[in-house]
């Protein structure tokens, strides 16, 4: 008998059996494996919307989604960059300094694309230093972004003088602060720009080749380098993305504030983190989706809300915010090792 | 013969996708040493993890000193009695030896402080019984391979155990070290100690053993006195079958077109190698651990930098640097390390395979899936790779599938040199056989593919030429009908061959 007909339809057969499964397949223990956190998320929230009726409103809804849009974006690039093991924590210095760019650049009177245009680019140039330094120089992530991240602060700090750089004054001023208190169709423009970043993120991941070379590099960088990939470039490509969502962060945050603060996006970087961490991607790299990203900001988000509308004084908030990230955690590693 | 200390009947132990024992028993007698024999992918290492408590069995009984016991891990079959040399060695470089030997139960005084005297002391009585003359306060991370093979028996000894493993003990040992092992091998059996010896050299089990037990597939085939047995018996219990039967290999016309021109190659541990590669041919590159070999074609593939030398392709001069180079001038090559640099085990076959022909299925919007899941499912029904789906991850599925995907990963791009590494290490039986007929139809459609192997039936049965190698250079190199295994040896230790 021919082989290639044997398995051909044994494939065939595969697909029969795999339909019936389907249902099946819904509630193993895999799939809840899976979607833990989306479970997680789903519970969470019924939860809260018993503890506070005014919770399910569309109003609040969208609040949440609009006060996550800036973590979730640049939790998306710390996405790429946990992937490939790598960690970037100059994100939130990354957001000060293009945001004191961009405020700069429309009290300058460039227009509206010019300034979005250049001030992304300069937070992925900024990245790429970072990818730079750990690609080239060998340096660990977590010290090389340590090290750009006080660096860029205090480029931060000489440059604004530690005084907020106003964003009025040109003539692109008022289309630039729709950016971030703009809606359109009763949703706020920051929604949009994150539900953009979302998609793209999610076609570059499982799309493209640089997408997979994420993972792979991610998983096993010695088997990668051997495969013929060149990993320096793919190190600065998650660098630069996640220094370019950063300056995107920063183009929503300066719109919002009408003004660029020299302080803005301290310790944003942790926030970002505990998100990935949260939707199910590893530290140790080459494990994760985009989608559980965008889950671990809905909890973050949901649950800063749910405080807020319970009353909880701020100081109490970090204790929770922290207990939640650490049963999350724990939970996600006991599961693991069954 | 007395009754056995440890005594494991009808043990199974299943991996994801592979059967790694079935049906196996080991009897471990006081006072004797235990040969356990086996190809590669026996079972051997894994009967011993399960022994230990490291793996737990899914069928099958230990009995320990009379009683069934179940170990819960390495810890606590250690504090039972029970110790493991392994083949891998479990010393931290940046302790002394001493700090190693006692590490976790270090003798402590008064307010836990630790009392470095006694564990100095104690050490030093341990390395005086194996005849090593280091003194206890170096540091592990300065010894060779050999001497921390010794520090791991030194270990093993300080728990007193009544049963004692050792795995290959002897591959990184000097015939000095040797002499000392075995000299204490004979010296714990007259304190009536129950031995296990693990090892592929025949000579050292017919010379240190007083019974063998021989495994094949994860079965076990038969006990017998070490007296009743000569090498001939030993080699046909373990492998089953002879040796033509085992390496398949075919003649082929073999072109007069050199693919592979290689002249004066200098890299790091390589030193001055020339040869050639015609197509249609399998060139056999033997030699012992750290000859050089893996070095000589991950320089070929541009994994490590040339230093001087020149590589012609088809007649064409490469300038390989990366391995992007490599892939592009036709080469491809297979690391012997599948997990370590090889495949990426957390990721899927289809990812796998498609690794570095990716460029080949990707356009404008990115990779076409479909065309890629295409091309990966033709070559898994090629290589009759045993995978539930394409999806499947790579960590579980048996080591021969995995090293089929690899090979697939390196085809998929048409290369004209095909280097594979140690190509069936950890790889069962059938499967490896499976590996052998896909080399031999790419042999018989004109392609060249190198071969290095530490397996020298391997390397004699598969090759139609052999080079060997020793220190770097190129110390042997014989056609297929001239070569034997004594021969190749010769050349491996050093001594150059005879220019016929």
């Amino acid at each position: 008998m021919n082989q290639q007909t044997l398995n051909a339809a044994l494939a065939e057969k595969q697909k029969d059996t795999d339909k019936t499964n389907n249902l099946k397949f819904l509630f193993s223990k895999e799939t809840l494996f899976e979607y833990k956190s989306v479970i997680a998320l789903i519970v969470f929230m019924m939860v809260v919307s018993f503890i506070s009726p005014s919770f399910f409103s569309a109003e609040n809804l969208l609040n949440i989604l609009r006060q996550s849009s800036v973590n979730a974006i640049i939790a998306v690039g710390m996405t790429f960059v946990i992937l490939t093991s790598g960690i970037d924590l100059s994100v939130g210095s990354v957001l000060a300094l293009t945001g004191a760019l961009a405020a700069t650049l429309l009290g300058l009177d460039f227009n509206l694309m010019l300034v979005v245009t250049i001030t992304l680019a300069a937070g992925a140039a900024l990245g790429c230093i970072s990818g730079w330094i750990i690609a080239k120089g060998r340096v660990q992530p977590f010290i090389a972004t340590l090290a750009t991240m006080t660096l860029l602060r205090g480029a931060t700090m000489v440059y604004t003088d530690g005084r907020p750089v106003s964003a009025f004054g040109g003539s692109a001023s008022e289309a630039f602060s729709l950016i971030g208190t703009g809606y359109f169709l009763g949703i706020p423009v920051p929604v949009y720009i994150m539900a953009l970043v979302f998609a793209l993120a999610w076609y570059v991941l499982n799309h493209t080749r640089l997408g997979r070379y994420v993972y792979a590099l991610g998983g096993n960088e010695s088997a990668t380098r051997l495969s013929g990939i060149n990993v320096d470039r793919i190190k600065l490509a998650v660098y630069g993305i996640s220094g370019a969502l950063s300056a995107m962060a920063a183009i929503i945050v300066t719109s919002r504030l009408a003004s660029a603060q020299p302080t803005a996006g301290t310790s944003y970087e942790l926030d970002a983190i505990a998100a990935v961490v949260l939707g199910g991607t590893s530290l140790t790299g080459g494990k994760g989706r985009i989608m559980g990203t965008l889950v671990g900001v809905l909890i973050i988000g949901i649950l800063n809300n749910a405080l807020n509308l319970m009353n909880v004084s701020s100081y109490y908030q970090l204790i929770a915010k922290a207990l939640v990230i650490l049963l999350a955690v724990l939970v996600d590693t006991r599961s693991n090792k069954q | 013969m007395l009754a056995p200390i440890l005594k494991m009947s009808s043990v199974v132990k299943e991996f994801p996708g592979v059967k790694a024992l079935d049906d196996a028993h080991l009897n471990i007698y006081p006072g004797r040493v235990m040969a356990l024999l086996g190809e590669n992918g026996a079972g051997k290492s894994t009967l011993m993890k399960v022994m230990t408590g490291i793996y737990q069995k899914d069928a099958g009984s230990l009995f320990y000193q009379g009683v069934e016991t179940n170990f819960r891990g390495p810890k606590d079959s250690q504090e039972r009695g029970v110790s493991i040399i392994h083949q891998e060695l479990n010393l931290i470089p940046g302790l002394s030896i001493g700090e190693n030997i006692f590490l976790g139960r270090e003798p402590v005084g008064a307010f836990g402080r630790i009392d470095w005297q006694t564990l100095y002391a104690e050490s030093q009585q341990l390395l005086d019984m194996l005849n090593v003359q280091f003194s206890p306060k170096m540091l592990v991370g300065q010894l060779s391979i050999g001497e921390q093979q010794m520090v791991e028996i030194a270990k093993a000894l300080s728990f007193s155990s009544s049963v004692i493993v050792m795995d290959e003990p002897t591959d990184a040992l000097t015939e000095r070290e040797t002499e000392s092992l075995f000299h204490v091998i004979r010296q714990l059996r007259a304190e009536g100690k129950g031995i296990v010896y693990i090892s592929h050299r025949l000579k050292e089990i017919l010379e240190i053993c007083d019974d063998a037990t021989v495994m094949r597939d994860g079965r076990f085939i038969a006990e017998a006195s070490v007296s009743d047995l000569t090498e001939d018996r030993i080699i046909e219990l373990m492998v089953g079958r002879s040796l033509e039967e085992q390496y398949p290999r075919i003649d082929v016309c073999a072109a007069d077109e050199v693919v592979l021109d290689v002249q004066k190659l200098c890299a790091k541990g390589v030193d001055n190698v020339s040869f050639q590669l015609r197509a249609g041919e399998i060139l056999g590159i033997s030699g012992l651990m750290g000859a050089g070999r893996t070095e000589l074609v991950k320089a070929l593939y541009g994994a490590n930098p040339l230093k001087s030398g020149t590589i012609n392709v088809s007649g064409n001069s490469v300038n390989i640097s990366t391995p992007a180079h490599g892939l592009q001038a036709g080469v491809v090559y297979i690391s012997e390390d599948r997990k370590g640099d090889g495949l990426i085990v957390e990721l899927g076959v289809r990812e796998n395979m498609s690794l570095c022909s990716l460029k080949q299925f990707s356009g404008v919007l990115g990779v076409d899936r479909k065309e890629e899941s295409t091309v990966v499912h033709d070559f898994i029904q090629r290589f009759n790779i045993k995978t539930p789906s394409a999806d499947q991850l790579i960590k579980n599925l048996s080591g021969g599938n995995q090293q089929k995907v690899a090979i697939a990963k390196g085809l998929m791009l048409n290369p004209k040199v095909l280097i594979v590494d140690e190509p069936t290490r950890g790889v069962d039986v059938g499967a490896r056989k499976e590996i052998y007929q896909l080399m031999n139809e790419f042999k018989a459609k004109g392609m060249s593919i190198i071969m290095v192997s530490s397996d020298m039936p391997e390397v004699l049965g598969m090759s139609d030429r052999i080079l060997v190698m020793h220190n770097g250079k190129v110390t042997g190199e014989f056609i297929h009908s001239e070569a034997t295994q004594e021969k190749l040896m010769r050349c491996a230790v050093g001594h150059q061959a005879e220019v016929a």
